[in-house]
């Protein structure tokens, strides 16, 4: 960063657990975050099942820019800029659909689903001597990858594979997105996306999925009112213990481990759900053996994309669109082979705990929102937040992946981790400062 | 001057209406003043509640603007999820709305959607309006939900009560930050 004052690793102070207010809520800081966050990491772009055929296409966010996620005529994904390569007009204008071309509103500039520029107003006579149109396809982004289903993106060429990127997480990506009965069978989204617009900095919901359990009081009222499938006290079933996994390249896992008995009793309001988690889970524990029972709950991938992946099944985009305002994009997913019966009983679920009317996730937007709105001020500013939870617990796990902290003891680690690889990625300017930055024992400093 | 009498079917139709006009006005009143329960009372046990999303979509594909009854929603609740909805509010600790909001509910361009002039007991006809849902809080937060509605309406012991609402809310990315309200 510029000024010496606002250097990232000053405003992040690993060893006490305290981290300025100004990055949430100083607009030079998030005018630098477009630059050294969301045009460098890899950014979650949509789901395989969006663009099943060629020619389909969704319209989708990569920071505050729109990109078309598209399948071109020879069957290949595409990630483009949303912009029109001759005077910036967005180029598509509808949410989804299926299209032999995209043609600019604007003076008629045509282009191709793999990107390339195939009709220009006037090509013959206006441009003398012709232009090559090769040169002016829609922007496309250096680098994509497919893993599991979920498309994703970066804008820097140089960014490391997206499977390194990932690091130790892969597993819990893996465990967290496979069907509930471990197999390849696989899962499958629930169709559209909800999109609303809350007044805060994108990283209080980046950290809270990372693993805030700290934050149960915030929930309270659903846990009084019996949320849960199962309609007993809670607004989910019962996990089992609790860990935190924490990962140098900035990710955050909750993991539980649940005890390996054979009875699950969840979902008792639904007894073809609960029927089918049973059949699920007994098929899962001859699978997986002792390792049925890990399974993440909630995780942040950096920087901006967060899952749970039990109860309820959910993806979630927090895109930037000021330093106070986020636009939070929420996909649910259930496994494909679930009865009709079930995956309308979890959608109904699902809906009735997360997103802008979720009884659950209502309470963490009012809490994100008005956190926001009390730091801005230039007293509150001068006062740190606190995040030493556990300072000094985490160590890596022989058969958990990241470093881990387990109950009874709570910890901030892995929101630690994430504003740890924020100031890294704010701070150093290559990629192999960053590939250092993260590999000399990271967690002594940070956990 | 000469007065035109009113058809006896004519008078049957405007009598059904203003019920449904003062049954909509009334709902109305007692969600703005936080009688909820007695707001829970004026749905039926089997209610569908539905607020679909919208997306930005062609004019060739305006019918698809209004997301599927098997898609996500915002809502899609039935009786038992709005009476939690309702407990939750009264936990006293449900944050979002807490200190509570202040709402009102503007229901105007109320229609019969068939041509009906009675309803009897069991029975039920649709009807369409509009709503503007107005809520402020704390100091500044201020939202403006507007869109249209149809409802469902069936007569049980002679009174009216909701039996399916969908919600049709004009926005494609929601501009609340939360939903904590009823429509
Ligand atoms: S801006 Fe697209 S054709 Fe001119
Ligand atoms: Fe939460």
């Amino acid at each position: 960063m510029t000024s010496t004052n606002l250097t990232a690793r000053n405003l992040v102070d690993m060893a006490e657990g305290e981290i300025s207010r100004e990055i949430f809520v100083n607009a030079e800081i998030y005018e630098q975050e477009k630059e050294r966050i969301f045009s460098r990491a890899w950014l979650y772009i949509g789901h395989e099942s969006q663009i099943e055929n060629p020619g389909d296409y969704f319209v989708s966010k990569m920071g505050e820019e729109s990109v078309i996620l598209t399948r071109d005529f020879a069957g290949k994904i595409h990630v483009f800029l949303n912009s029109c390569a001759h005077r910036g007009m967005r180029v598509c204008r509808y949410d989804e659909g299926n299209t032999s071309a995209f043609r600019c509103p604007y003076h008629a500039w045509t282009y191709k689903t793999d990107g390339t520029l195939v009709g220009v107003q006037d090509y013959d006579n206006a441009y003398q001597p012709p232009f090559d149109k090769s040169e002016w396809g829609l922007v496309e982004v250096p680098q994509m990858a497919n893993y599991m289903g979920t498309i994703w993106a970066t804008w820097d060429e140089n960014a490391p594979p997206f499977e390194e990127y990932l690091g130790e997480a892969t597993v819990a990506f893996d465990h967290g997105f496979c069907a509930w009965d471990g197999s390849d069978a696989g899962t499958e989204l629930l169709g559209s996306t909800q999109k609303w617009r809350v007044p805060c900095n994108w990283k209080f919901i980046a950290e809270n999925f990372s693993g805030d359990w700290l934050h149960g009081v915030s929930h309270r009222s659903v846990d009084l009112i019996r949320l849960g499938p199962s309609g007993e006290v809670g607004r989910r079933d019962d996990f089992g213990q609790l860990v935190v996994n924490g990962f140098p390249e900035g990710h955050g896992i909750l993991y539980s481990l649940y005890p390996n008995k054979q009875e699950r009793t969840e979902y008792a309001m639904s007894p073809e759900t609960s029927e089918y988690f049973q059949h699920c889970w007994e098929r899962r524990l001859k699978k997986l053996g002792d390792k049925a029972g890990t399974c993440p709950l909630v995780g942040t991938i950096f920087p901006n994309m967060s899952f749970h992946a039990q109860q309820p099944r959910t993806l979630l985009v927090s895109h930037p669109t000021g330093t106070n305002e986020t636009e939070m994009w929420r996909t649910y997913f259930v496994d494909k082979s679930a009865p009709e019966s079930v995956k309308q009983f979890l959608r109904e679920y699902y809906m009735r705990y997360s997103g802008p009317a979720g009884m659950t996730e209502q309470d963490d937007m009012e809490n994100w929102n008005y956190a926001s709105e009390a730091s801005r001020g230039m007293i509150a500013r001068r006062r740190p937040y606190h995040y030493k939870a556990g300072l000094g617990v985490g160590s890596p796990h022989s058969e958990l992946p990241g470093v881990v902290t387990e109950q009874p003891i709570t910890s901030e680690q892995n929101p630690r981790f994430f504003y740890k690889r924020w100031a890294d990625y704010m701070d150093l300017g290559s990629w192999d400062e960053l590939r250092d930055a993260k590999s000399v024992r990271f967690w002594e400093r940070a956990s | 001057m000469t007065q035109t009498a009113l058809s006896a079917e004519r008078l049957a139709y405007l009598d059904l209406l203003r019920e449904v006009e003062d049954f909509f006005h009334h709902e109305a009143d007692l969600l703005d003043e936080r009688e909820y329960d007695q707001w829970l009372d004026l749905l039926t046990d089997d209610i569908v509640y539905w607020m679909p999303m919208r997306k930005n979509v062609s004019y060739k594909n305006r019918d698809q603007d209004i997301t599927a009854e098997d898609d996500i929603a915002w809502f899609h609740d039935d009786k038992e999820t709005l009476v939690k909805r309702v407990r939750q509010i009264q936990t006293g600790v449900h944050w979002a709305d807490e200190p509570i909001s202040r709402i009102s509910h503007l229901i105007t361009n109320i229609r019969l959607a068939d041509s009906v002039t009675s309803l009897d007991e069991g029975e039920t006809m649709v009807t369409k309006c509009r709503f503007l849902v107005y809520r402020n809080r704390l100091e500044t937060e201020t939202d403006f939900l507007i869109g249209r509605r149809e409802d469902t309406l069936q007569r049980v012991q002679g009174e009216l009560r909701v039996a399916r609402r969908k919600i049709i809310l004009d926005q494609s990315v929601l501009l609340a930050k939360n939903l904590t309200m009823f429509f």
